[in-house]
């Protein structure tokens, strides 16, 4: 047993966290600042978290993932970070050149209190930003929230470029979250296919899931324009996906460019997709296509062709909240039943949002926000599950109870496919299908008997 | 780059100067110290600035302190809970990312390592402080798992507020009296690298375990092995040989390691160090504490491996020994000279650059000449110059404003545990037959003439090496491994073995052999361009004809 310390009875912990369902801030708003053009986010702190997010990101991805740090000595850590800041501005800009540095913080420059915006004024003065160059940077302390309160800081931070003309663009603004470069694309698909002009922010597609030809560019042509994110300003509304990832950017656009805001679920499953693509076509006055409405119902085809298989199984599932919410509405619609859900990024609106969604579901839910995967694993001893859903580390309780894990989530290092295959909008819902019904099936071939094995199901 | 010309003839001085080139001045200096072209001088060796600070931005490898003591040094460990006080992060990303095997399976062993355990801080701990929620945490720890032993990480916040840890794990080991508590101040800030956290480790490990078991190890020839971590299951195939051999290995620091082995550190009667960096202090400790000798062996490449074993042998003088490592050795050589053989005609006259933490850009060396490939370029994340240059130049170091904070501990000899192993004049004998204690060469001494070596290789200069030499093969970490991997150049992680190994030992470097048959010629590399692209000119044929 690979967890077997674990025991079934359950005692409270005050202090102890083991086996987290989430990690830092800081590789949040790395993976966010991935998705602007030309950017090289920067870690203002020791060197250890860049070197640590960086190879979690590049484990997920298999590409790789460029950024600078501050590279904080004792003495830094001590006296502040500025002088360290300063060098690595013009460092950066010197040798590596991009046309943006996205800074972060982490623990370390929070705690002593480092001034970002006093810093980067410092810069621009001494003229170690180069003319039409752009420095931003996110406060991101690690010891608040978790790694999507990063990716929403460094979000925000972005929507915080935003500028007003006067003359609105006629584009919406869609804010995607924190999802997979590939579910960027179809998003992007989706609202073409809708006839919707839009800015994406950020967009890692193209940036995290690039080809191998021989030539590596460190910014890739891809990611969201410094100009279209300040063009954001003058946008007909935005669509912000994901109370956690993207809701407070999406607000400052409203009170900074009094851009009209909505924040709508991640488009994971049917309902979810359903109420985004209503939300395009009304946002931007627009008919949906037959083609959308053809991909939609393929996808409730599927699910009435394999209702059996889905009918009352139970499931647990952990990661990010803004992706469980939208899981388990999906699960539950197709009745399929989570019983466990664990998100280890605090928020008490998550717990309440689950249990408004399962409120009808026959079996009693377990949900914890700011849980961890320890806790988890200890519901399970005491109420078993057909499928286990969430990130690489369930593996291990896979394993150890025997029950089928799909891989989906942050981080997958494990397995490929997650950085090509969306699992957003219908396609997505298809794909996500596809993959519980292939856990569920492969483990009924491998228990069925040999007299009860079967050709078709 | 994939079917790019060779270069047929480079100039070192060349490319060095072509790497410094776009630096703003300052940092050219600095790197110029930083990067050296080897030369053959007579009686010295080249000098290099090593294990000073980071430049800021510059995209080093690096990564911190905490990580060289508790990913690294501790973390092998099985039997004893690691526990880190600090946000979340830093335990997560240490969460078994390192592939250090334990073979402490089964429900009767202790293993703690799928666990990732933390105070996960929060920002009320950092305004009042966090002992309190530590001392709690160790408690909640103590009562689910009851271990031998609970070790303690800080993380950076933890200095800068003040927790004093050391207290907490004092006042908690003598509530439990059955469970060690220690801990270790190894703030990522300090020093400027993994480096420190090393140091960190080794003085707390020999001050709070060794020599703290009452069991008698009776076995003959008992060895420690220092530095080697199990990676891929290095330490499993190291402790096969050396079980073949009748060699009892007491304690391996750190690989498949439990509390008793390091407990019991202090009853052998020979250190063998892999990695010189990482572990040197505890080699020395031991030395001087229990009068254990040390020498520096290395179990990577099957000469390096049979070398090994033969100066294990010397040491003890015992001809039954002797005559077992030297049947042990013709037993194992038959295969690795069939898979060596099988692969030289497609490995011959390749190049390798070799970047990795402390010690492996070395040993690593031995494996590729054994394949006919040379290693064209190399260097340290964070090693020392002793690694560099050889121990002989420690006395001339002197250690910077940034590392001056590293805890030296002071040692001597045990009034009741010291007892020299070798007398006076069978140790001038064994020196006197070429035999030497102590001693490390670096990985200078070992590369030719002309190559590259390079610490603290940034991202921009890694390009630079591959642009300029176009190597057949590089190898270095996670980070790095894709970049390169882009400019059609096969990528070999020498950190993680990208999930393969063992590569220790003779079927490690069977292993090895055919791995980097299969990376080097595999077809992948040809498929860079598509065919419209190779020839973009449209011509008069037809593509029916």
């Amino acid at each position: 047993m690979l967890l077997k310390h674990t025991p079934k009875e359950i005692t409270e912990r005050k202090a102890l966290m083991i086996n987290p369902a989430k990690t830092c801030q800081p590789i949040g708003a790395m993976y966010a600042a991935l998705g602007i053009k030309g950017c090289l986010p920067h870690s203002h702190g020791s060197q250890g978290c860049c070197a640590y997010h960086r190879s979690t990101l590049t484990r997920h991805y298999k590409e790789p993932i460029s950024a600078a740090t501050s590279s904080f000595t004792e003495g830094a850590s001590v006296f502040g970070g500025q002088a360290n800041l300063l060098q690595a501005i013009n460092n950066i800009f010197t040798v590596y050149a991009p046309e943006v540095i996205a800074v972060h913080t982490t623990c370390l420059s929070e705690t002593i209190g480092d001034d970002l915006p006093q810093i980067f004024d410092k810069a621009i003065k001494e003229q170690k930003v180069p003319e039409g160059k752009t420095v931003l940077g996110a406060n991101t302390p690690s010891y608040v929230g978790s790694h999507v309160t990063g990716f929403s800081n460094m979000v925000k931070s972005m929507a915080n470029l935003a500028e007003k003309s006067g003359k609105k663009n006629g584009k919406v603004n869609i804010i995607p979250g924190w999802v997979e470069p590939c579910d960027m694309e179809e998003i992007k698909r989706l609202a073409a296919m809708v006839g919707v002009k839009i800015t994406m922010f950020p967009d890692t597609s193209g940036v995290l899931n690039g080809p191998l030809t021989g030539e590596y560019k460190m910014f890739p042509d891809a990611g969201t324009s410094i100009k279209d994110i300040k063009a954001s300003g003058d946008a007909i509304g935005t669509l912000a996906l994901g109370e956690w990832c993207s809701a407070d950017a999406a607000r400052l656009l409203d009170t900074k460019c009094k851009v009209p805001c909505s924040v709508l679920d991640m488009p994971f499953g049917l309902q979810a997709t359903d109420r985004f693509v209503d939300a395009l076509r009304k946002v931007s006055g627009t008919t949906v296509p037959d083609e959308v409405a053809a991909e939609r119902g393929q996808l409730v085809d599927l699910i009435s062709d394999m209702h059996q298989y889905f009918y009352h199984k139970k499931v647990a599932i952990f990661g990010d909240p803004d992706q469980l919410i939208a899981l388990t509405e999906f699960l539950v619609s197709i009745d399929m039943c989570p019983i466990h859900i664990v998100t280890g990024t605090p928020g008490k609106k998550f717990e309440r949002r689950i249990k408004e969604i399962t409120k009808d579901m026959p079996y009693k839910v377990n949900v914890k926000a700011a849980g961890d995967m320890f806790l988890l694993h200890q519901w399970i001893k005491n109420e078993p599950v057909d499928v286990l859903i969430g990130n690489t580390y369930g593996k291990y309780i896979a394993r150890d109870e025997d029950i089928p894990l799909v891989r989906w989530g942050f981080p997958i290092l494990d397995r490929q496919g997650h950085q090509y295959f969306p699992t957003v909008g219908y396609k997505g819902g298809i794909r996500l299908l596809e993959k519980i019904l292939g856990v569920l099936l492969d483990r009924l071939d491998r228990d069925n008997t040999e007299e009860k094995f079967e050709l078709v199901y | 780059m994939g079917k790019a010309q060779k270069l047929v003839q480079w100039s070192p001085t060349d490319i060095k100067a072509k790497m410094l080139e776009k630096y703003p001045p300052k940092v050219a200096r600095k790197r110029s110290k930083q990067i050296l072209i080897n030369e053959a001088m007579e009686n010295t060796t080249p000098e290099i600035t090593a294990n000073v600070r980071t430049i800021p931005g510059i995209i080093t490898m690096r990564g911190c302190t905490y990580a060289g003591c508790k990913g690294v040094i501790m973390g092998p460990t099985s039997d004893i809970v690691n526990l880190v006080h600090g946000p979340i992060g830093c335990s997560f990303y240490a969460w078994l990312t390192r592939r250090n095997q334990s073979s402490y399976t089964g429900e009767n062993n202790e293993n703690f390592i799928t666990y990732c355990m933390s105070t996960d801080m929060q920002d009320s701990d950092i305004i009042f402080g966090g002992e309190k929620k530590l001392a709690a945490a160790i408690q909640e720890a103590y009562d689910l798992f009851h271990p031998k032993g609970i070790a303690v990480f800080a993380t950076c916040p933890v200095g800068l507020i003040g927790d004093d840890i050391h207290a907490v794990a004092k006042k908690m080991k003598e509530k439990f009296g059955d469970c060690n508590v220690f801990a270790f101040s190894c703030e990522g800030y300090k020093g400027v690298s993994q480096s420190a956290g090393h140091h960190i480790a080794n003085n707390q490990v020999f001050t709070h375990l060794v020599g703290k078991s009452t069991t008698e190890k009776t076995d003959k020839y008992k060895i420690n092995l220092l530095g080697e971590y199990n990676i891929g299951g290095d330490g499993f195939e190291i402790d096969r040989i050396l079980k073949k051999c009748g060699i009892t290995n007491i304690a391996t620091f750190s690989g498949n390691s439990t509390y008793d082995q390091f407990a019991s550190a202090n009853q052998a009667d020979l250190s063998c160090v892999m990695c010189h960096r990482s572990i040197n202090y505890v080699a020395d400790m031991l030395e001087t504490k229990y009068g254990i000798p040390w020498i520096k062996v290395n179990f990577i490449g099957a000469e390096a491996t049979a070398k090994s074993l033969r100066k294990i042998a010397t040491y003890f003088g015992d001809q039954d020994l002797i005559d077992k490592v030297e049947a042990v050795i013709a037993e194992e050589m038959p295969a690795v000279d069939a898979a060596v053989k099988d692969v030289l005609p497609r490995t011959t006259g390749k190049t390798a650059m070799i970047f990795v933490g402390g010690s492996r850009a070395h040993h690593y060396q031995e494996l590729f000449k054994e394949m006919g490939m040379k290693t064209i370029s190399a260097g340290y994340e964070f090693a020392h110059r002793d690694d560099y240059e050889g121990r002989q130049i420690i006395p001339d170091l002197k250690v910077d404003a940034d590392s001056r904070n590293i805890e030296e501990i002071e040692v001597e000899p045990d009034p009741v545990l010291f007892k020299p192993r070798k007398t006076e004049a069978e140790i001038e004998a064994l020196e006197k037959a070429g035999f030497a204690f102590k001693d490390y060469e670096g990985i200078i001494p070992d590369m030719e003439k002309d190559t590259l070596i390079v610490d603290d290789l940034n991202q921009y200069e890694a390009e630079k090496l591959v642009e300029l030499m176009k190597p057949d093969l590089f190898c270095a970490g996670i980070k790095e491994k894709f970049s390169i991997q882009k400019l059609g150049i096969p990528m070999k992680q020498l950190h993680s073995y990208d999930s393969g190994g063992p590569y220790a030992g003779f079927v490690g470097a069977i292993n090895f052999y055919n791995e980097i048959d299969r990376l080097v010629n595999s077809r992948v590399w040809s498929y860079m361009k598509a065919p419209w692209q190779e020839n973009p000119e449209l011509s008069a044929t037809y593509v029916w004809e």
